[in-house]
């Protein structure tokens, strides 16, 4: 090789690396416009959320029920109580059987069995099924049909309960798979059981995943609308549920009525509803975070 | 806690007040009701609906009212499967609707609560004064590329129009399309529009070609800001008022609102109270829900309705 071709190849290869940087550069650029321009979208939309909604965000927003007669005394008690409740019992329905199948499915199932393939794939469906579906499930086999419970606290619990069960079901398997092969054989190979080993070893472990799973999941389930107005919640009833028989509303059904009357008072007033909603989010999501933070696991 | 017993004692000084002058079918005030209403139906009918529970519920707080906004049809079908007790309605119930409740057992009666008008409504700068259902058409329908009122009368302005209209999901806008452009739902493309019938008569009024149809009251509100256009049905020129919308001469952009409830459901004290207290204050309610209210003649015929409902109750 002569000295011409060596500094020929060395140009050549600074020139590659040029046009390596360059290419880097540019798609480095690319990706920080599509995140500013999400971020614009969102800062562009909470704040537009903030300047109608914030004027009536007041004690009284939480103490009143919707008013007709007086529009500018509304408030969103019985959509907030709503919401609160129903998260509970979607909560109360789909951590223990969420759970349960995530354990029996990574934990127990034998693996070669069709039916335990045919859950799993029909598990991993169910979570990319739009939530409206969910609602017309609700709608014929809860409010009506074989349940007919009617449109009632219960009913919203359970739908929403179905809704999220195949999410929680996916984050549990997670965080289960996670959990190293090592200490459930060091627990069995000590003389555990398989049921001592997978309640105070496994799961333990893999609390943290779990729990952070089911949150998240649960703050899906508290935006939702669609299967909550397919399986017929109250439009701004001006009473909260007693009890889990009871007509029931929720945030989002309140925003949605709201932003559809002609009164402009009222589309306000779903701007500051919108607001106690992203609250609301943001504390769980919060919570997520602290309980993952003070749980995970290294191994 | 202050403001909440002012407003008790006055719902009290009220109620006092309306069982004195009216003291007409069965007010029951004075007893302590509870139990649950469900009410659903078309979306024009629920906020009448709404302030109806509310002042329903400012002397009887007991009761537990959820009222829904299905639509009409929406709500029909509920009420004749038994789940709800009250349905609201722009309209009488269709045959095939009533057949699905007689199949249920579902017996009711409809009662009439308030009164419904479209307004057509124009810039003062348009000039325009009475136009006909067919020249309505001709500006509304499908496929229309009008831009200017001169196309369908020379003897009009020239300036471009700018239309406004209410959303897809206002019951004013299937009322509008099924009568003038003669099918629920057609409508020309090009117009702005808007769920916020407030939104309509700014834009209305905020430019010279301004031109749109909106619920009555709201045009009425607007005063003298917009040109409330009359309708000419082949019987001459007639302007929405509340006197043309409360008898029908206000043809065809005026319509009565319905409330169907079923016997079963008025044998109920807490639904037959509800009702009373409803017709009773039905003008008032209609004003909260920014509708024409009924002529003493329809409030009497509703009474008679309610009677009649309460005597077949089971």
């Amino acid at each position: 090789m002569t000295g011409a071709q060596i500094a020929a190849n060395a140009l050549e290869g600074i020139r590659h690396g040029e046009r390596k940087r360059l290419a880097a550069q540019l798609f480095n650029g690319f990706m920080y416009g599509a995140i500013g321009l999400a971020f614009l979208a969102l800062v562009a939309l909470i704040g537009q959320t903030a300047v109608k909604g914030l004027p009536g965000l007041s004690l009284q927003f939480f103490t009143n029920f919707p008013s007709r007669i007086n529009p500018s005394t509304s408030g969103a008690q019985s959509a907030i109580v709503g919401t609160v409740y129903l998260t509970l019992l979607t909560a109360v329905f789909v951590i223990p059987v969420g759970i349960a199948t995530a354990l029996y499915l990574e934990e127990y199932a034998d693996k070669t069995r069709w039916w335990n393939r045919l859950i799993e794939v029909n598990i991993q469906n169910l979570a990319a099924v739009p939530s409206v579906v969910y609602g017309i499930l609700g709608l014929a086999f809860i409010v009506r049909g074989p349940l007919g419970i009617g449109p009632v606290l219960l009913a919203g619990g359970l739908t929403l309960g179905l809704l999220v069960l195949p999410v929680v079901i996916i984050v549990a398997r997670e965080s289960i798979r996670a959990v190293p092969p090592s200490i459930r054989d060091g627990a069995l190979a000590l003389g555990a059981t398989k049921w001592q080993t997978v309640s105070r070893q496994v799961l333990p472990s893999a609390r943290a995943g779990i729990v952070t799973g089911v949150i998240l999941s649960l703050s899906r389930a508290i935006g939702e609308t669609a299967p909550l107005l397919v399986i017929g919640a109250a439009s701004s009833p001006r009473f909260n549920p007693s009890g889990l028989n009871d007509a029931f509303t929720a945030l989002p059904i309140q925003i949605f009525t709201w932003t559809q009357d002609p009164n402009p008072q009222f589309v306000d007033q779903a701007a500051t509803a919108s607001i106690v909603l992203l609250l609301i989010l943001l504390g769980m999501n919060g919570i997520a975070i602290v309980l993952r933070n003070r749980y995970e696991q290294r191994w | 806690m202050k403001k909440g017993l002012i407003s008790i004692a006055t719902a009290l000084v009220l109620a006092a007040g309306v069982s004195a002058c009216g003291g007409s079918s069965g007010s029951t005030s004075a007893e302590s009701l509870s139990g649950s209403i469900r009410v659903d139906g078309s979306s024009t009918v629920f906020p009448f609906a709404q302030a109806a529970a509310e002042s329903f519920n400012q002397d009887q707080a007991n009761v537990k009212i959820a009222v829904g906004e299905s639509g009409t049809g929406g709500g029909f079908a509920k009420f004749c499967a038994g789940e709800t007790d009250i349905s609201g309605a722009s309209r009488e119930i269709k045959p095939e609707e009533a057949a699905v409740c007689e199949k249920n057992g579902i017996t009711y009666q409809s009662v009439q609560v308030a009164n419904d008008g479209i307004a057509i409504a124009a810039n003062p700068a348009l000039g325009v004064d009475c136009l006909t259902t067919a020249q309505l058409k001709q500006i509304w329908n499908k496929g229309s590329s009008i831009n200017s009122l001169s196309q369908i009368d020379p003897k009009l302005s020239t300036t471009k129009l700018s239309l406004f209209g209410p959303g897809t999901d206002s019951g004013t806008f299937d009322f509008f399309t099924e009568k003038i452009n003669g099918e629920k739902g057609a409508t020309r493309e090009k117009y702005a529009a808007s769920e916020d019938d407030n939104t309509l008569v700014t834009g209305v009024q905020g430019d010279k070609g301004g031109f749109g149809y909106f619920g009555y009251s709201y045009a009425a509100a607007a005063g003298d800001k917009i040109t409330i256009v009359g309708v000419d049905n082949g019987k001459g020129c007639i302007k929405p008022s509340v006197a043309t919308v409360q008898d029908g001469s206000y043809a065809p952009l005026s319509r009565p609102l319905f409330m169907y409830v079923s016997e079963k459901a008025i044998s109920r004290p807490e639904v037959k109270a509800f009702l009373a207290k409803t017709t009773d204050g039905s003008v008032s309610i209609a004003g909260s829900a920014k509708l024409v209210p009924m002529t003493d003649a329809q409030l009497a015929a509703a009474k008679t309705q309610l009677a009649t409902a309460e005597k077949n109750a089971k």
